[in-house]
Formats: structure tokens, C-alpha cells, sequence
């Protein structure tokens, strides 16, 4: 109907399937995103180092190349589960400030401007609307991490060969599984401190706070107790465990304190980390709390007791 | 007045429309504090006015029929689903205008009612057809570009239309949808909802504290006190309903007619040198008001119904509420 009609009418056409409805939400939220000229850099940036591996992987099968450089790469660094445990870490924390710029004003926004019962008020659900805004840091975390994590170790496969590949099969799904865990973790926490610090800058610190301040605190616990367990209230010590597990590099015993007199030993501690499903339980209860403050505040309306 | 009650219990009478809302002895509370309060009845009218003072529970009501509260007890049912567990089909069928300022931030008009559509279930390119129609049919087809931040209160009520009705929803909630308008606003405003409303394609639910909106754009009318459901009644039924003060206009001495009148026990008002207004008393019927004419020798050469303005019927309400239905 042209619009100068101007007359209401009811729409009988085709709707969209149920199931996919939460993806409308990071379609729209990335128009708004990548207006951001500071994002688009920083996210173009994020390729970076996912491509210099790539250029690593391909001297380390070139040989001319090598030899016209007098380098030695193969020796020096080589492709296997400790080169791609540290592509997963450099990009997570490269993901961990791209969340930081996206996250935090995602479910603020809505809250601030009361667009909530807009959303429930339709066939759209809360789990919907919470899937959805998460969708949109998962995604774009997804494009850094994960997505072409994996087509280095395709790369690597093709070059080295099918023995390569059948044999390091588990360095793909540690790639998949320890990313997805982070950008999980990184979409709760984002979207949790956006529905209750409404202030964006605010929002930002508070998810810097959420890794550092546990940490120092970890720090302090470890040195006053003498002991790794303080590690358990750190998240980037839960995060570094869960990778170090899932990349077969875990080593439960990180440190020791000797106190010797006279060639004597008087004192000795065994420092141990915390045993690996400590770390993940722990992971999970974060995400569990990140669920419930979320499910708290994701409501069309506050009931005011 | 016509009983909730009394409408509950007939089931489906021949020549009536299927009901919009069906109300099974609704009941919500917060916090254990009773906000509605088993809520029965049917509503049927294209355009139902939802009354009632502050408080009364009006957007409560709403909230409820929309999945947002849950019921305490009873339940109600929207073109006959049940809101407890069949929300998400009810709500394909709904448009909800909010009576607080709701928008989403950094978005263009066209842009912000595009994406209501789409989360209604529209594809996208339907639902930018849409939006540009719904925007164009509220009047904002000028403006549509803009970003929403920079709109006045009364734009923004206008989008919030629009966002109602791009999905083509079979029914409309409206909560005090001229609130914040001036009266040029205000009057364009209950203009599109009677379009709305006469173009039979979806009921309206009208919620307002302002008598005069709900006159001009309601046939029927529910009033809500303290949580309860005080009345619910056909407007134009209920203002004929008063057959008690009667508007006179004569020609002839007034002053022996109304003495006999007063001699009766009937209240009269001159208002002009021809005309006066009566209130009958129980057991007196018009015929008599014709005989004491006749006796005093006065023409009556009009008589006439006060209908009730639905302040009239407001106050009653108000006033008889506590007895409940």
C-alpha cells in the first residue's frame, strides 16, 4: 500500500521463524557500533596478529624464504599447542577490550530510555532479549578469536600435512571451547554491569574493576597465606588455568618457599594452584551470578515494594 | 448500570460479539499488597475505555493482559488465550503504546519503528514498508529521518503510536496516549484512534484519567476503584439509561405548573423564561407532568432526557463504588 493512504490495515504476510528473532538485536546494534570510527579501528586492528601468525605458519613451511633470511623459525617458535594457547590468549585479551568498548552500554541504554516493555510487550521473550544483546559481543569476539584461530590451524593442517592434522585434531577444539568460554564469560559480565551501572564510563571501569581489583586481591591472598588458592578469586588466573588445561600446558605446582638456615631447611612450601575443576566451577559460578543480576533487572517493569 | 457480573455469567449471548477480554476473577498483588482485585467480565467493544483514579490499577490491568505481572490468581483470557500460558501467542495479536516516555537511543524514527516490527515477527523488508507507512498514517512522515532524542513529547507520543500499530496488531493497549499533548496534539491524537477504531480491524483498549478522551473515542467503558471493577457498561446505553431529569421547554405561566410540580415532590429548575429542568421522584411518571400541564394550561412543546455526560457516570461510579459488582 503506498503510504500516502494512509489508513491502518492489518498485516497478514509471512513472519520471521521464532528461533531467530534474538539475531535483530546485534543486526541493528552493529549499525550503531561500527558508526563508532574509534570501534571500526580497533576492530580492524584485532586482525592484526591473527595475520602475522598466519605469515609465521607460512615461513615456518617455506624454505626459501627461511634460507634467504638466515632465520631458524622453526626451532625458534614452534607451531604447536603452546604457539596457539598464546594466539588464544593474546586475542582474549584483545576481546576483552573490544567487549569493553561495545558491552557495557548495550542493556544501560534500554533500561535508561525504559525500551524494555517495548521489547516484552511483543512475541519476544526475556531469555530472547538477554541472548540477543549477548549475541552481540559474541559475535564480534567470535570474528577475532575462535573464527580465524581455527583457520590457522587449518593453515597449519594443509601445510604440514594429514598426520599433522589427525594428530593435533584437540588443539581445534581447545581453540574453539577455551575461546567460547572467555567471550561466554565476557558477554555475562558485560551485560550484567550494563544493567546495573547505568553511567557507560562508569560501566567500563566497573568491568576493569571486575578483573583487577580480584587479582590484586588474589595477589595479597597468595602472599599472606603462602599458598596459589587466592588464584580462585581472580579471574584472569581462572581463565589462564581453564587455556593451560584445555591446551594440555596446566602445571598444578607453580612455586615453592624454602627457608634455610646454615645449609638447614627450617621451612618449606610447596606452592600449588588450584586443581582445574576448582577453576571451572568457579567460572561457572560467576556466570551463574552474572545470570541471576541479570535476570533481576531485565523486567518490562521494576515492581517498587 | 449493566453488571460485570452479571455479563461473566452469560456465557456467549446470540448477536454478541466473541469477547476481546475475558476476566476470570483476576486478582495481582505485589509484594502481598492486593493491586487487583478478582477482576471478572467480559469485554467485548471495539473501543474500550479502561477508568478509574489514580491508582486504580488501570496500568496494572494492562501490564497483567501484557505477560508483565503475573497473576496472584484467576487468569484472563485475549481472544480466548490464556495470558498464563499462552503469552507469547498473545502478544503477536497485541500493540502496546506505553504511558511512559520509551524509545531506544541513537535511532532514527523510521529506523526505531522498523526494528519493533521486526521484533513483532515482520521480515525486514515488510517491516520498513511498514514503519514508513505507520509513520506516515501518524503524521510523522516528515520527520521520520530524524534521530528520536531530538523529537518533543508530542512526536515521541506519535512514534510510540506507530510503534504500536506497525505490526498491524489486532489489539491495541493505549495508556493515556494524549498524556503531555497540547490540544491540536491532543485532538489529531483521538482523530487516528477513532480511525483506527473504525476501520474494524483492531479493538482498542484505551487507558486515561481524562474523561473527554475516552468519550470521543469509546463505545464502552470499565471503571476500576481501589483494584475492583466498579462498572462496566455500554457508553451510549448508560447515558440513555437516566430517564429520571427531564428538560422542558413551554410556552405559557410557568409559575402554577411549577408549584403543582413542586406540590408533587419533584424538583424543578427554571432556567429561562420557557424552559425548566425536573427531576422526577419514585412513583411519578411523565404522563403526570402532562395532566398538571393540562390543569395549569401550559404547553409543553419539548421534552427531553438529560443524558449523562460520562462524568456523570464517573462519579456515580466513584460514589457506589465500595458496593462492588
Amino acid at each position: 500500500m503506498p503510504v500516502i493512504e494512509r489508513a491502518y490495515r492489518e498485516y497478514q504476510g509471512l513472519k520471521s521463524p521464532e528461533w531467530s528473532r534474538f539475531l535483530i538485536i546485534p543486526r541493528h546494534a552493529y549499525r550503531d557500533v561500527f558508526r563508532s570510527k574509534l570501534f571500526t579501528a580497533y576492530f580492524a586492528l584485532s586482525f592484526i596478529f591473527p595475520l602475522l601468525c598466519a605469515i609465521l605458519i607460512y615461513l615456518h613451511h617455506n624454505v626459501n624464504a627461511l634460507a634467504i633470511m638466515k632465520l631458524n623459525v622453526r626451532d625458534v617458535l614452534p607451531i604447536d599447542a603452546g604457539f596457539f594457547e598464546f594466539y588464544v590468549i593474546f586475542q582474549g585479551i584483545t576481546g576483552f577490550f573490544l567487549a569493553m568498548l561495545v558491552g557495557p552500554q548495550q542493556v544501560s541504554r534500554d533500561l535508561t530510555n525504559n525500551a524494555l516493555p517495548l521489547y516484552l510487550c511483543r512475541p519476544f521473550s526475556r531469555t530472547e532479549y538477554v541472548v540477543g544483546k549477548m549475541s552481540i559481543v559474541i559475535l564480534l569476539l567470535s570474528t577475532i578469536t575462535w573464527a580465524p584461530g581455527l583457520l590457522l590451524f587449518l593453515f597449519q593442517s594443509y601445510l604440514e600435512g594429514w598426520s599433522w592434522f589427525s594428530e593435533n585434531i584437540w588443539i581445534a577444539s581447545a581453540i574453539f571451547l577455551g575461546s567460547l568460554v572467555w567471550i561466554l564469560l565476557l558477554a555475562l559480565l558485560t551485560q550484567a554491569i550494563s544493567a546495573w551501572v547505568k553511567w557507560s564510563v562508569g560501566s567500563r571501569a566497573a568491568l576493569l574493576g571486575a578483573f583487577f581489583i580480584p587479582t590484586v586481591f588474589a595477589g595479597i591472598v597468595n602472599q599472606v597465606f603462602e599458598t596459589r588458592w587466592g588464584n580462585i578469586f581472580s579471574l584472569y588466573a581462572l581463565i589462564s588455568n581453564v587455556w593451560a588445561g584445555l591446551f594440555g600446558t596446566f602445571v598444578r605446582q607453580t612455586g615453592q618457599i624454602q627457608e634455610s638456615r646454615n645449609g638447614q631447611i627450617l621451612r618449606e612450601v610447596i606452592m600449588t594452584e588450584p586443581p582445574l575443576w576448582a577453576s571451572w566451577f568457579m567460572l561457572f559460578l560467576i556466570c551463574a551470578a552474572c545470570l541471576w543480576l541479570l535476570s533481576r533487572k531485565v523486567k518490562a517493569y521494576e515492581v517498587v515494594k | 448500570m449493566a453488571s460485570v457480573a452479571a455479563a461473566a455469567n452469560d456465557p456467549q449471548p446470540k448477536g454478541k460479539t466473541p469477547s476481546v477480554i475475558a476476566l476470570d476473577d483476576l486478582s495481582v498483588s505485589f509484594g502481598g499488597r492486593p493491586i487487583l482485585k478478582g477482576l471478572r467480565g467480559e469485554l467485548r467493544g471495539r473501543a474500550i475505555g479502561l477508568l478509574g483514579p489514580n491508582g486504580a490499577g488501570k496500568t496494572t490491568l494492562i501490564h497483567t493482559l501484557l505477560g508483565f505481572h503475573p497473576p496472584s490468581s484467576g487468569t484472563a483470557r485475549i481472544f480466548g488465550s490464556d495470558i498464563r500460558g499462552e503469552a507469547n501467542q498473545i502478544r503477536s495479536l497485541i500493540g502496546y503504546m506505553p504511558e511512559r516516555d520509551s524509545f531506544i537511543a541513537k535511532m532514527s524514527c523510521v529506523h526505531f519503528v522498523r526494528f519493533m516490527a521486526e521484533l513483532s515477527g515482520l521480515p525486514p523488508a515488510a517491516a520498513l514498508e511498514r514503519a514508513h507507512e505507520a509513520l506516515f498514517f501518524v503524521g510523522l512522515g516528515e520527520a521520520r529521518y530524524r534521530n528520536l532524542d531530538t523529537f518533543s513529547l508530542g512526536m515521541k507520543q506519535l512514534a510510540k503510536l506507530a510503534q504500536a500499530i506497525v505490526h498491524g496488531p489486532r489489539l491495541i493497549f493505549l495508556d493515556e496516549p494524549t498524556n503531555g499533548l497540547d490540544p491540536p496534539a491532543r485532538q489529531r491524537m483521538i482523530k487516528m484512534v477513532r480511525e483506527i477504531r473504525d476501520s474494524g480491524q483492531a479493538d482498542i483498549v484505551l487507558s486515561s484519567h481524562l474523561l473527554r478522551d475516552v468519550e470521543e473515542c469509546c463505545e464502552e467503558i470499565l471503571i476500576l476503584k481501589e483494584g475492583r471493577l466498579v462498572v462496566y457498561c455500554n457508553l451510549e446505553d448508560e447515558r440513555k439509561a437516566n430517564k429520571k431529569f427531564l428538560m422542558l421547554e413551554t410556552r405559557g405561566d410557568l409559575k402554577p405548573f411549577v408549584t403543582a410540580v413542586d406540590s408533587m415532590g419533584c424538583e424543578c429548575a427554571v432556567t429561562s423564561d420557557h424552559r425548566l429542568k425536573v427531576i422526577l421522584q419514585q412513583g411519578t411518571e411523565i404522563r403526570d407532568l402532562y395532566r398538571v400541564a393540562a390543569e395549569t394550561q401550559l404547553q409543553i412543546r419539548r421534552l427531553t432526557y438529560k443524558r449523562d455526560s460520562l462524568e456523570d457516570i464517573f462519579l456515580k461510579a466513584m460514589e457506589n463504588g465500595n458496593a462492588g459488582y
